[in-house]
């Protein structure tokens, strides 16, 4: 390989379209003009180690693994601040959603990304019934990280788990009976189509 | 007033600011009999409220002074005031356009002595200093006005104020049963150059412009540092009345945004830049006064840039590369925090200032699509060349965000076009 064609290599942007491919309205991230409005005015902000505008730059610079293996885009918490603000009108809640599902996809996510595990595990109690198991939902959230900790975040959450079953919020019984949709057959056959429509809009299929 | 007299080879210019006045005296020097009209009681529009040009940072009265000489000197300009173009009917070369004047209850008598001022107590919004000022009802609308002579607000003109200025008057030149009127001009084109207005800072909700007092606009900004202004040519905080030190400049503030203005506004870059010298003018070496400039990028091109340059060079002066997300204020204080992230090492801001002033965009005063149901716009509404718009054309401002320099060659662009088709009206006529 001569040296030119190694920096073509080098610079060659295949992440940006890869993005735009792939990535729910990823075809937007070329649009941005690095104004910052959206980092500015995120309420996770601080927190972020990269803000949207810096993962668009990042993206536009072929840093894949560096934004895919990021925990920043499971920082958004949907606000819209950003999108609301925008001067190119970015859906830039949307493409942050995109980018983490796509990691997700991928198999490139942070493992231990809080956001991450709650969304699975959400998943599967949800799509299990077509109803969510509530019980099941809060035992499986405060038991990811071990039984010690589990114990611990279940008896500071005792007093509203109380207040659920009261009001009749909460089904005790959930662990051995969970009243799911009346036709599961039929639910589960529709987030089988789904899953096919959503992969072929993605190119995913076969 | 009524007696201008209008044919088809008439050029009508509708609009009186830089642009229209070029495009009115070019034609005029050219030998074509033209009709200057103008809906404020002065000609000079939103030049005659600058302080100061750039990248000279010369005033700008000398050069219209030069322009109302032309004027006073060339009889085929007859100049309307206090007059809007109501319809036009016809084509090319043959319009007929309905025009109506507002009464200004003073005549040609007035010697703008004032007196009529001093017996009148009412007073009014000052609109040449974008209402952050108070004056009386019987108003000369602006020291550099053009015709030299007052007006009386339509709310005075009752038995007692009004009969109270008629009474002051030596020359017999108040009258108080003035009545609007409606004219009918010929004219084979029309030279459209109804100039811009800045956006309405209000809409931009995240920069408060409507909540906080220390927020305001670059042509308010602008207005501050006329010695006849409204704060005597100081940069005075409107919430307390203190000396603005620390002065934060946001640019692009509607421009560039498809939430609001979908252009640049050209002109806001270099209108800033202008604008922070003004703080070495003001405070001379006084370490304390520091303007922060807010940008996306900086236009200043061609020979701007070295007026860019210049300016980057000014100790006084410093540059942050973001769009500011949000203001908030101090409620005790009313100091501004402008809060965002600056692009150049994604750091986060949460910076005080005394005073913030919004380089707002530039939007036409008369968009396009409203001239006469047929004129072609862009998106922003300003006049685009098109075949449809017959003889109207745009110049300055109502055709594009222009600076000054640029709208005067617009305008004579304009003019020579509008020639061409009265010379081709009179050729057909011998």
């Amino acid at each position: 390989m001569s040296v030119n064609t190694a920096m073509i290599e080098k610079y060659r942007n295949d992440f940006l379209k890869e993005v735009e491919e792939n990535v729910e309205e990823g075809h937007w991230v070329k649009m941005c003009m690095q104004c910052g409005v959206c980092s500015g005015s995120c309420p996770f902000g601080p927190h972020w180690e990269h803000p949207p505008q810096e993962i668009f730059m990042m993206i536009r610079a072929g840093k894949r693994d560096e934004v895919l293996g990021s925990e920043s885009m499971w920082m958004c918490t949907s606000c819209y601040n950003c999108i609301v603000r925008c001067p190119r009108e970015l859906p830039i809640t949307h493409i942050m959603h995109g980018l983490a599902n796509y990691a997700h996809r991928l198999g490139l996510a942070p493992k231990m990304n809080p956001t991450r595990r709650f969304a699975k595990i959400f998943w599967d109690n949800i799509a299990k019934t077509g109803r969510v198991n509530e019980l099941g939902l809060s035992l499986n959230l405060y038991f990811m990280d071990g039984f010690g900790s589990g114990v611990k975040k279940a008896t500071a959450m005792a007093g509203v788990g109380v207040g659920m079953l009261r009001t009749k919020r909460l089904n005790p019984f959930a662990l051995v009976r969970h009243k799911g949709v009346q036709n599961p057959k039929e639910f589960q056959s529709l987030l089988k189509k789904a899953k096919e429509v959503e992969d072929r809009r993605k190119g995913l299929a076969g | 007033m009524t007696d201008a007299v209008a044919t088809n080879e008439t050029i009508l210019v509708v609009g009186g600011g830089i642009s229209g006045l070029t495009a009115a005296l070019e034609t005029a020097e050219c030998g074509k009999n033209v009709i200057l009209i103008e809906k404020n009681p002065s000609v000079g529009g939103r030049v005659s409220q600058l302080y100061k040009y750039f990248p000279k940072l010369c005033r700008p009265s000398c050069g219209q002074e030069i322009n109302y000489r032309r004027l006073k000197a060339n009889k085929r300009v007859r100049v309307l005031t206090m007059a809007e173009v109501v319809n036009i009917k016809g084509a090319a070369g043959d319009y007929t356009v309905g025009v109506s004047i507002r009464p200004r209850y003073v005549n040609e008598n007035c010697t703008s002595c004032g007196a009529c001022a001093e017996v009148v107590s009412a007073e009014i919004d000052d609109p040449f200093n974008y209402n952050m000022k108070k004056i009386k009802a019987a108003y000369l609308p602006h020291n550099m006005a053009y015709p030299q002579r007052y007006v009386l607000d339509p709310s005075i003109v009752g038995p007692e104020e009004g009969e109270r200025a008629k009474a002051a008057c030596k020359y017999d030149a108040i009258e108080l049963d003035m009545q609007e009127q409606a004219l009918e001009l010929k004219a084979g084109a029309i030279i459209w150059a109804t100039g811009w207005k800045p956006y309405d800072a209000a809409k931009i909700q995240p920069y408060g412009y409507d909540r906080f007092p220390n927020v305001v606009t670059s042509v308010e900004f602008e207005r501050m540092m006329d010695p006849f202004g409204p704060t005597g040519g100081r940069m005075l905080r409107p919430s307390d009345g203190k000396e603005a030190r620390n002065i934060a400049f946001i640019q692009c503030a509607g421009s560039r945004d498809r939430n609001h203005l979908k252009h640049c506004s050209r002109i806001c870059c270099m209108a800033t830049l202008k604008q922070s010298t003004y703080l070495q003018e003001q405070y001379g070496d006084d370490s304390e006064a520091q303007a922060t400039i807010y940008y996306i990028d900086i236009r200043a091109i061609d020979r701007f840039e070295d007026f860019y340059k210049k300016v980057q060079a000014d100790p006084k002066v410093r540059f942050v590369k973001s769009k500011v997300a949000n203001i908030t204020e101090d409620r005790d204080t009313h100091d501004v925090f402008l809060h965002g992230v600056n692009t150049e090492g994604y750091h986060r801001y949460d910076n005080t200032h005394d005073l913030c002033v919004l380089a707002v965009g530039m939007e036409p005063s008369v968009r396009a699509e409203q001239i006469n149901g047929n004129v072609a716009g862009d998106a922003s509404g300003f006049i685009e060349m098109h075949e449809a718009n017959g003889a109207i054309f745009g110049a300055g401002c109502a055709s594009n965000a222009l600076d000054v320099n640029r709208a005067v060659q617009s305008a004579t662009a304009a003019a020579l076009r509008a020639i061409q088709v009265v010379n081709r009206v009179a050729g057909a006529e011998v």
